[in-house]
């Protein structure tokens, strides 16, 4: 792919195919075939740009090593579950890049949406597709009293860590409430017999119940905070290419993976929204995705989730935080309604993709050529309305970019057992 | 925020509009103003935006100054000021929804809020509301 084109030559090209305003950024054209703007954006997606985890604010406990150690067992224990056979680890599966494969996410129920990876999460504002949750903390309460997850309660949760995690969690936390005289179940969920047990309870017990229930939540987030990605083939492809060094044969892309990478920042638009060093621009899109088949309910997507992170008993300007509300500034200043948050879903990482068929957030699409597919032909939203435009590339154009996105595996590393 | 962006992007050539149309892989009108001090549309106001650092980072929340003067030359105080934007080659808004948080004298009022989660041309839009009158700024961004 070096060019060996003449100016005039690139000239003409420019005018007859873009007009003069693509002028500016072909003149410059120059090492290894990247313009200096292309190089720029190289950089900003490798995984050497990404900047260090901050702490979460809302997290006391999120860089506490003690926390993470409990959290992993946590992560790991069926007994957090109604039927004490699914733990976060049953979807979040750590050899499939804590993901399941499966279109919906299987635990006690099938759950209504795709199971979503976990690593680098933490430097994202939002959880789950559609953003209702404003920390790892509170994105792992969430499905632990979903009926169709985990299908426990907060009150049966405090049991467990009362009876196998009590000193576990006490050099974390502090002591444990006295759970003497409470119900087995109870908790704010759907099933009528659990949420009466609950509100039979007083509101200071409940509220240590809760506590304690969030502080799962903090221990479990500290784990998935030490879950990162590794330099995949094309970071050390960036890294050479950058630094004019001589490929390496873990480094050396082939034509296909050059041509597509060079699509992926250029005219297949995907770098827009999959931008820096995670590929997400952590933000919420409408891209034309077909429902789910068979029976699925409409999605509204982050229309829904936005509404539902600002009234989270978990986010980060609850009681339960440990942030100051001038450190939730993603929640004060979110868009909270508007036509382009009708389903509109996180814009997922693109990293390891090609390990996570299928796609999509209820895994409609079965394969990665056949989502280049959807956004090459970018068919109308079945609700809202979709910000793709077609892409009209060719056959041989959707091969390099799929060819590129198989560069983006790497495996996943965690600091919390070592 | 959908007429607000229609109603600028009328003001683009037509030259402008077919390209987009035509070519996905979009580059800003090349006769842009990036310049962070500007008149008001109707000229009642000179204002300056004063973001955290000299570059305006991607993906990060932001605190601005914004700054504001009557076409007198005198610093206004007690604005009510809104702000809107978005990108108007790919027809949304804001990825949130900034606002003044607080008036700091001296004709300079707090914007907290800002984000830009994509590359690219950005409108960033002020509407002013004070003792001399209604009126709209516009700042374009290359981010």
């Amino acid at each position: 792919m070096r060019f060996a084109i003449t100016a005039a030559t690139l000239a003409a090209a420019i005018a007859t195919t873009f007009g003069a305003s693509f002028g500016a950024s072909l003149r410059s054209a120059h090492r290894g075939g990247w313009t200096d703007a292309e190089r720029a954006m190289l950089k900003s997606l490798s995984l050497a740009s990404l900047e260090p985890l901050a702490p979460d604010p809302s997290n006391r406990f999120s860089d506490d090593t003690t926390a993470a150690r409990l959290g992993e067992r946590l992560f790991f224990d069926t007994r957090l579950s109604s039927n004490g056979k699914v733990s976060c680890a049953s979807c979040h599966m750590p050899d499939k890049d804590f993901q399941d494969g499966r279109p919906l996410g299987v635990g006690v129920g099938t759950a209504g949406r795709r199971t979503m990876p976990v690593a680098g999460t933490a430097h994202s504002p939002w959880q789950f597709w559609d953003g209702r949750a404003d920390s790892q903390w509170g994105q792992a309460l969430g499905p632990l009293e979903s009926p169709a997850e985990h299908g426990g309660d907060r009150v049966q949760y405090a049991h467990v860590i009362a009876s196998e995690y009590r000193g576990a969690y006490e050099a974390v936390f502090g002591p444990l409430p006295d759970l003497r005289g409470l119900p087995e179940r109870a908790g704010p969920v759907p099933d009528s017999a659990r949420a009466n047990a609950w509100s039979r309870i007083a509101p200071v017990r409940q509220e240590q119940i809760s506590r304690m229930y969030a502080n799962v939540g903090k221990a479990i987030a500290a784990y998935e905070r030490t879950l990162e990605f590794t330099p995949a083939k094309f970071d050390r492809f960036v890294d050479a290419e950058l630094t004019g060094r001589q490929h390496a044969a873990e480094s050396a892309f082939s034509d296909d993976e050059r041509a597509g990478l060079k699509l992926f920042i250029g005219k297949a638009n995907c770098a827009t929204c999959h931008n820096g060093a995670l590929f997400t621009d952590n933000h919420f899109h409408n891209t034309g995705v077909p429902q789910a088949t068979a029976g699925a309910q409409n999605d509204s997507g982050r229309a829904v989730g936005a509404r539902s992170v600002v009234a989270s008993e978990f986010n980060c300007l609850s009681r339960y935080s440990d942030a100051k509300p001038e450190q939730c500034d993603e929640l004060r200043f979110a868009v909270t309604e508007g036509p382009e948050l009708v389903r509109a879903f996180k814009t997922p990482s693109l990293r390891n993709v090609a390990a996570r068929a299928p796609y999509m957030h209820s895994g409609q699409i079965a394969s990665l050529g056949a989502v280049l597919a959807h956004y090459n032909a970018a068919a109308p939203a079945p609700a809202g309305k979709s910000e793709l435009k077609p892409l009209h590339l060719s056959a041989t154009e959707l091969r390099q970019l799929e060819a590129f996105l198989r560069t983006l595996s790497s495996p996943i590393t965690t600091s919390a057992t070592r | 925020m959908y007429s607000f962006l229609s109603r600028h992007l009328s003001a683009l050539t037509l030259a402008s509009v077919a390209l987009l149309a035509g070519c996905m892989h979009m580059s800003a009108p090349s006769n842009l103003d990036y310049s962070r001090t500007r008149s008001s549309e109707h000229g009642l106001y000179r204002a300056a935006i004063k973001p955290d650092g000299d570059s305006i980072p991607q993906g990060k929340l932001q605190k601005w100054t914004l700054h504001l003067d009557a076409a007198s030359g005198n610093p206004v105080s007690a604005a009510r000021v809104s702000v809107d934007g978005g990108m108007p080659q790919h027809g949304h808004g804001l990825p949130t929804k900034p606002r003044v948080t607080r008036e700091l004298g001296n004709g300079d009022y707090l914007v907290e809020g800002m984000k830009f989660n994509m590359g690219g041309w950005w409108v960033v839009k002020f509407h002013v509301t004070s003792s001399a009158g209604a009126d709209s700024l516009v700042f374009n961004l290359n981010l």
